[in-house]
């Protein structure tokens, strides 16, 4: 609300001063070129924004020879629909698509409500609780955040060797449930929005400690819930590295990882790669699409806090 | 008997009440034990050893001291990830950063329509992955059919390219192999310009106008707005999302794997194109050098950590 009022009193503002320009100058040429000097820059951004997506879905509806020519490919042909199809084939007959793209939604759907479990009860313990030894336990845990992933890479890949979970999806999703960014943003949200006179009211009521959490509390804070999801689902769903170092096998790979597999030095089938990206790419943009307001909302709530 | 009797229901709902936060953040700490604080110190241990991986890791026997990080610090293939990783940074952070804070700029503007879908625009790289951009990047990259190589051609029919002109280059170019730093650089670019732009909106939101209105009141030029108000109040902002890009840059690893990498995970990356995560990954994984791959991730560590210094030292002012 503030910001809206804010940004409304600044056009406001602003407006008020170009007109006192113009006044001054009467010079509705230079006014223009200023406007202009201000959306070109966005509008070619659009363009570059969006360029990969259509070519995306020009290259995946063209034979190899129609992709391999000059001039390349542009937009699309009348034969679009057989050619995709073409592709489609081809992909599916190097890698097990439908089973790379389940094992991607797998893990990330897993993945992200473990641990929207774990780390708002975890968030929760912190926020709601006075306990000996919670603030060494709550400094150890921000010190986590600042160890890279990459330094744990190669003991990660033999504990799960040792534990037998190379080419297991739990080996992916496990590690991270209870992850510290993820407690410490749920235990700012829980301490800014729920008092702790609403706890206390229900412990006199008789409420067991746990059903505190997860009947009154948990159905409060399905905002940061929302924003934490989306970005935990995302993590999971680009994440290449971890799923490259412990998915060996061509019927476990995730998506990145099986689209990546396809490049080879010569002769790279582009066309199937496209189908493929295509398929896995464009249903999370018209999600984005439908929801991008409210994501990108949350998103700068969590990094405004962070 | 009575009183006892309560007394103890008492001593048990105590009890029940102090531990039930150890229970709550206790998952955590199970799975940080396992899964983090294990791997660090058997990284470190690790570090010391020779180790390919194929026979039980033996403590006596492998052990080597710091000879591994002797060998990495003399490895010139690791100073060419270390030129390589450093250099991509900066052709990433700066324009990233710089065109980042312009778009915020631009979007903050009272007057400037379109707010709600220009932000959609900015924040859409976000949610695909290097991988799946970075394969149509390669295809615009094609050699020689390609769509930059296109360009360039049509750009030399006119006169604009070619040799001796402004363009000095001919075409057909193999990219990759001749830009390899600013051909990955542009895919992080497309990916975190946008994402910066927004931080750095959320931030001017933030500011409250009263102050610029003060600072006009007073006769401040925008230059001095600029510079005496906006970007002071903004480095709490800028600290955070070039701290970001630092984290993410030195462990910089999707981007070159997808545009010059090789077959599945055997990285047959160029030399050009290696990144201190990629010497990383090579060792342990394609020549199962595990201890001279464990004293590379420390090595990166504390470069992260100097860099982070670094950065704070520059955004962070103390007064």
């Amino acid at each position: 609300m503030a910001v809206q009022t804010d940004s409304k009193a600044q056009a406001r503002i602003l407006s008020l001063e170009t007109k006192g320009s113009l006044k001054r100058r009467t010079n509705p040429i230079k006014a223009m070129l200023k406007i202009m000097l201000l959306y070109l820059p966005l509008i070619i951004w659009t363009l570059i924004t969006i360029y990969p997506f259509w070519y995306m879905i020009v290259v995946s509806a063209k034979s190899q020879a129609q992709i391999f020519t000059f001039p390349p490919p542009m937009s699309l042909d009348s034969d679009f629909f057989v050619q995709f199809t073409n592709n489609y084939r081809s992909l599916l007959s190097k890698i097990p698509f439908w089973q790379n793209l389940w094992n991607s939604i797998y893990i990330a759907c897993m993945s992200t409500l473990l641990s929207i479990f774990f780390c708002s009860l975890g968030g929760y313990g912190f926020a709601m609780y006075n306990f000996r030894g919670k603030n060494i336990m709550f400094s150890i845990m921000i010190f986590t955040l600042m160890i890279p992933q990459l330094i744990g890479i190669i003991p990660y890949f033999l504990l799960m060797k040792a534990f037998g979970w190379l080419n297991t999806a739990r080996a992916i999703y496990i590690p991270g449930i209870a992850n510290a960014f993820g407690i410490f943003l749920m235990k700012q949200y829980i301490e800014a929005s729920i008092p702790i006179d609403l706890v206390d009211a229900a412990r006199v009521d008789g409420a067991g400690e746990f059903s505190i959490f997860w009947k009154i509390v948990f159905p409060l804070i399905t905002p940061v819930i929302g924003s934490f999801g989306i970005m935990t689902f995302l993590g999971s769903w680009n994440n290449f590295l971890g799923p490259l170092v412990i998915m060996r096998s061509r019927e476990t790979y995730t998506i990145p990882v099986a689209l990546n597999s396809l490049r080879g030095l010569q002769n790279v089938d582009y066309g199937a790669i496209m189908v493929g990206t295509v398929i896995s790419v464009f249903p999370l943009v018209l999600v984005f699409i439908l929801m991008s307001k409210l994501i990108i909302s949350k998103m700068t709530e969590g990094a405004l806090k962070g | 008997m009575n009183t006892k009797v309560t007394s103890e229901g008492i001593n048990w709902g105590t009890f029940r009440r102090k531990a039930t936060p150890y229970v709550f953040v206790a998952p955590f700490f199970i799975s940080f034990l396992i899964f983090s604080t294990f791997p660090i110190f058997y990284s470190f241990v690790l570090s010391l050893n020779s180790w390919d991986g194929s026979r039980p890791l033996n403590y006596v026997e492998n052990f080597v001291g710091l000879n591994n990080y002797v060998n990495v610090l003399k490895d010139p293939l690791f100073w060419q990830s270390f030129v390589n990783t450093v250099a991509m940074a900066i052709i990433t952070a700066i324009p990233q950063h710089f065109l980042g804070l312009f778009f915020a700029f631009i979007l903050n503007q009272g007057f400037v329509k379109l707010k709600e879908f220009f932000k959609g625009v900015l924040f859409l790289p976000y949610i695909t992955s290097s991988i799946a951009i970075g394969l149509v990047f390669n295809v615009l990259y094609g050699n020689p059919y390609g769509l930059l190589n296109y360009a360039l051609a049509s750009l030399e029919k006119l006169g604009i390219a070619g040799p001796g002109t402004l363009i000095p280059l001919t075409s057909p170019i193999n990219w990759i192999r001749e830009f390899t730093w600013v051909a990955i650089a542009s895919l992080a670019i497309w990916r975190w310009t946008g994402w910066n732009a927004i931080i750095y909106f959320a931030g001017l939101q933030a500011i409250p106008d009263n102050l610029y209105e003060a600072a006009r009141i007073d006769g401040a030029n925008w230059a001095q707005v600029f510079f005496k108000i906006t970007l002071p109040l903004l480095r709490p902002m800028i600290l955070f999302a070039t701290t970001m890009t630092i984290i993410g840059q030195v462990q910089l690893f999707d981007d070159p794997m997808v545009i010059v990498g090789g077959v599945g995970a055997m990285p047959t990356v160029s030399n050009r194109g290696m990144t201190l995560a990629i010497y990383l990954y090579a060792n342990a994984f394609s020549w199962a050098r595990f201890g001279i791959a464990a004293a590379v991730s420390w090595i990166v560590f504390f470069i992260i950590v100097f860099l982070s210094i670094i950065n704070r030292r520059v955004f962070q002012k103390k007064d």
